[in-house]
């Protein structure tokens, strides 16, 4: 039998629905790409015996025929998803041995549909990060090398466990957060398709909190075929998350028509960035010319806002955080470090908890939302937020898709971004526009760097127009017909 | 009137402004669907939600709305259809989500109105600031253990509404008056149980005093206070601490102050200075609360009848006096029961047992409207009973008594004991008659100009009949028979 992990999830659905092999042998199969891979770090918690107990009751469904749309297909969950009776930990200190007694809605959804869980993958310590270098656990590695140097690079971030998992053939697909880019960023790092949906398509219940009003639940797979089939499976209204939107979830797959002739796709003048590298440029260009090839029409638009995107970003967010991250006082769960009284074991709780990132964020965050600062800071940046909302509205007026590049770079090496965060958070001017508009977007591979690194595309849409994101990602991904893998160098 | 305190500098006028918090009368908590029952093992009515377990949401529970409209209603205040929840930051052991969810900028309710009753009948328009909702937070416990504080989540989320007035009251009297009003409206409503020894009604008072016709002085807060009576004890000495003060002097601190109800005296708290930085911002895990007109018109359209209109309409429409209508009105249960026995009946005659004879056997007994023995039926066989004649009153507050203590009807005991009042002139002649021939020196001496002697003729005309016989008639009988 040939490698079961270089199926794509729809081949290996199909494939167990014919019998050409069990949900146990496609498990099994990832298990052992998973023990070969960790030197890659991709995960926090690996759950064998119940990946294991997962494909053998997808074998009983498949047999008798209950198949779920995700049956016996071996995943790995972003540890900041709350997983019942697994150890979940926002890949903090923080949250030492906390186990939850409840499963979040998304993974919830996924396992009534028969996925199997291969474990928790690693991220950005509590989702803050674009590089995955402020995990508790440890950086994860990308896949992929520079063809250049042997020089390790970091798999973007925050959701680089889960990309890493899914460049390397270790899971067939991973549910990835993304509250600036963090699904879409690692996505176009490590070569393969990752989407957000719009905010509120998936439940954020159960999902530990980054920043409420931008987090979004979303998909990291090989192909778009392979995200319209997970995202389907994840998302849905939920009653238990007040933000969670009241509407069917259509079929994605069938929005997989190939057919984009006529599709007004916009392509916004402010994304072309002073000093923008020729390569990321080129490959926008090909993109263009990949539509237009395929029947769209080329609008060009203004989104006239979007140079403020991201110092908005950077106060909502953090803002947000310091406030989320408030329960985290050694009181009732994960760590304790104990003290003189009760502001001393806060002090001393926090202080060895959380990492050097997400201690900045909360300063930054609390400073943001004091007295006398909040008006020239938080309400600012929400006024700025509600313009990047209407440039997009207006947008959507003339076109219905929006291509762009997805990152500014292609993946970098451990440490070349760590001493400046703001250089590191210029990693997701691309991507936070669109969360901030709360809009649905994907990165799809698109191209190699001339060292040899993959680079991603980006296509944004309407609110709940995740199908129309599809269909022209289906387009765009056969043109691009990327092909190219990374060396196996870690099973070395 | 209001509260003057002559200082020897002059007079020194108090001014007073309260934030009552009123628990939700509600079966689960404001964004959980935890039960809110009072006095459960600790811990026994907590969800994730209420813990804060990572990931936790908190989803609006749609009664508590309800309640907060009723409520904002029955203080005939503005009702907001758009309404914002903020958080609001800081850490405390009982607070396990680090903030509290609470309504800052955009609350639920806007303006109203509260009438307070005060002495004689005299009543005043307090003004009502705003009414929002918030979570109240958990219990702290630290004296069970010699050094650890326990935390019970039991009221973690628990639906309040806190219910801000404007700095319209002048004594504590009227603060008194505008929390028992207060507690009445929201009982007549059912939006809270307002009872205060279990917490479900506690206040934040702000005292400050001023020269009369100045602006407001600087005033202190004391937290938490939990009866009408430390309520005003703690504006009593307040307000004299600040007279104090300023007699000397010095100037009012504006802080946070504890009222300690053991020793009678308020303490600091926290300064100004040292006030928390909340930083309120709206909470992005909850989306503006939003409801048509629909909604609030439905919830209009069931409103109760309430404690002023009630009242108005006992003296207006059943010739109550306004004494009288405003005991009947203060509580609900009260006013149901007495509108039950002056069903069909004589109204004022009615109020009198109902304010007489039935609260003073309540008092008696123990006993409570809830646990009377006496029901409005078996109250309203009296009141018929004394109207048309076959008891006197003075048999009637016999025979209630033993229904009390019996269960007995009324007529009944009437029955057992033979007590039916006499009218048969007859009857009654016949009795004079015996009493005039008993006594033939007091008749000479009534005979004789001591017109006085006519009670003791009355008295013994009654005594002879076992207090039977109809006065009236015995009065109008009588005179002629000792005139000759």
């Amino acid at each position: 039998m040939s490698d079961l992990t270089k199926l794509t999830i729809a081949e290996a659905r199909d494939g167990l629905k014919a019998s050409k092999f069990s949900a146990r042998e496609l498990t099994a199969a990832h298990i052992t790409a998973m023990e070969s891979a960790k030197g890659l770090n991709a995960f926090i918690t690996e759950t064998l015996e119940k990946a294991v107990e997962g494909a053998t009751r997808s074998d009983d469904r498949l047999a008798k025929g209950e198949a779920g749309n995700m049956e016996g297909i071996p995943i790995a969950v972003k540890d900041l998803f709350c997983t019942k009776g697994t150890l979940t930990t926002a890949a903090s200190h923080i949250l030492d041995g906390f186990t939850p007694e409840y499963e979040s809605t998304v993974t919830a959804n996924l396992w009534a549909e028969g996925a199997v869980m291969l474990g928790k993958a690693n991220l950005d310590e509590f989702a803050m990060g674009s590089s995955n270098e402020t995990s508790y656990y440890g950086n994860v590695v990308n896949p992929w090398r520079r063809t250049t140097d042997d020089q390790p690079l970091v798999p973007g971030g925050s959701s680089g466990g889960s990309a890493t998992s899914v460049a390397a053939n270790i899971a067939m697909g991973a549910t990835g957060t993304d509250t600036g880019g963090s699904i879409r960023q690692p996505a176009a790092f490590t070569g393969i398709v990752g989407m957000k949906p719009t905010y509120g398509r998936c439940s954020r219940w159960g999902t530990v909190a980054f920043a409420s009003s931008l987090d979004q639940a979303g998909t990291m797979t090989r192909t778009v075929r392979d995200t319209a089939i997970m995202l389907e499976a994840m998302a849905g209204f939920d009653p238990k998350d007040g933000t969670s939107v009241d509407m069917e979830v259509p079929n994605f797959e069938a929005a997989l028509t190939g057919d984009i002739r006529g599709l007004k796709v916009g392509i916004p003048k402010e994304y072309r960035l002073d000093g923008m590298s020729e390569e990321i440029a080129t490959l926008w260009e090909q993109g263009v010319d990949w539509l237009k090839s395929a029947g769209a029409e080329i609008v060009e638009i203004s989104l006239p806002h979007t140079k403020y995107a991201l110092p908005a970003y950077y106060i909502i967010a953090p803002a947000e955080a310091s406030s989320n991250l408030a329960r985290y006082d050694g009181v009732r769960y994960g760590l304790r470090v104990e003290g003189e009284n009760l502001d001393d074991m806060y002090s001393r709780t926090r202080g060895e908890g959380f990492g050097e990132e997400v201690q900045r964020r909360i300063m930054i965050g609390t400073y943001a939302l004091s007295a006398g600062y909040y008006d020239a800071y938080y309400l600012k940046a929400q006024k700025v937020r509600a313009r990047i909302a209407e440039d997009f509205k207006e947008a959507y007026k003339l076109v219905d898709t929006i291509l762009t590049p997805t990152a500014p770079s292609a993946a970098f090496a451990f440490g070349e971004k760590g001493d400046d965060p703001l250089e590191m958070y210029l990693n997701d001017v691309f991507t936070v526009p669109a969360s901030l508009a709360g809009l649905p977007g994907i990165s799809i591979p698109a191209g190699l760097s001339s060292d040899g690194l993959p680079l991603g595309l980006q296509l944004l849409g309407r609110p709940f127009d995740e199908e129309t994101v599809i269909r022209t990602a289906g387009v765009l991904e056969e043109a691009a017909n990327f092909t190219a893998k990374p060396t196996t160098w870690w099973r070395a | 009137m209001g509260m003057i305190i002559q200082g020897a500098t002059g007079d020194w006028e108090v001014v007073i402004g309260l934030e009552v918090h009123a628990q939700v009368s509600s079966n689960a908590k404001l964004f959980s669907g935890s039960a809110t029952e009072y006095g459960a093992e600790q811990n026994t009515q907590v969800s994730f939600v209420d813990a804060a377990m990572p990931g936790m949401l908190p989803v609006i529970n749609r009664a508590a709305v309800e309640q907060a409209v009723k409520t904002g209603l029955g203080l005939k205040a503005k009702i907001n259809n758009f309404s914002v929840f903020d958080r609001k930051n800081y850490f405390y052991a009982d607070l396990p989500q680090g903030y509290q969810i609470s309504q800052f900028l955009q609350p639920i309710v806007g303006e109203g109105i509260l009438t307070i009753d005060l002495k004689d009948g005299v009543t005043r328009e307090i003004g009502i600031t705003r009414l929002h909702l918030e979570q109240d937070a958990g219990k702290s416990i630290h004296d069970q253990h010699p050094s650890m504080t326990l935390v019970d989540l039991n009221r973690s989320g628990v639906a309040l509404m806190e219910i801000v007035s404007e700095p319209d009251m002048r004594s504590p009297e009227e603060a008194a008056a505008y929390v028992k009003k207060l507690r009445s409206i929201l009982r007549y409503l059912g939006t809270c149980d307002g009872n205060m020894d279990e917490g479900s009604m506690r206040a934040d008072v702000n005292v400050s005093v001023r020269r009369p016709g100045d602006e407001l002085g600087t005033r202190c807060e004391m937290k938490n206070i939990n009866s009408v009576r430390f309520i005003q004890a703690a504006i009593v000495y307040e307000a004299n601490r600040q007279v104090d003060i300023l007699e000397e002097g010095g100037t009012i601190a504006q802080e946070t102050r504890l009222y300690d109800s053991v020793k009678g005296e308020t303490r600091s708290m926290r300064s100004k200075e040292e006030a928390h930085d909340y930083r309120y911002f709206p909470d992005p895990d909850l989306l503006p609360l939003e409801f048509d007109d629909a909604f609030v018109n439905a919830i209009k359209a069931d409103l109760p009848e309430l404690p002023d209109a009630k009242k108005d309409r006992f003296i207006s429409e059943m010739g109550i006096s306004p004494y009288d209508a405003g005991v009947l009105v203060a509580e609900k249960e009260v006013a149901d029961f007495f509108e039950l026995v002056a069903k069909g009946r004589d109204a004022k005659l009615s109020a009198n047992w109902v304010t007489g004879e039935f609260f003073g056997n309540l008092k008696r007994t123990g006993n409570t409207l809830a646990t009377s023995p006496i029901s409005a039926d078996a109250l309203g066989e009296v009141v018929d009973l004394v109207k048309d004649g076959t008891i006197s009153n003075r048999i009637a507050k016999e025979v209630f008594e033993e229904m009390f203590d019996t269960g007995k009807s009324a007529s009944a005991i009437v029955d057992e004991k033979g007590l039916k009042q006499v009218s048969d002139t007859g009857a009654i002649e016949v009795a004079i008659d015996e009493v005039i021939a008993a006594n033939p020196e007091k008749l000479a001496e009534y005979r004789g100009g001591k017109d006085k002697l006519l009670g003791f003729f009355m008295g013994q005309v009654m005594k002879n009949t076992g207090g039977k016989a109809n006065p009236g008639i015995v009065n109008k009988l009588l005179k002629p028979k000792l005139d000759g």
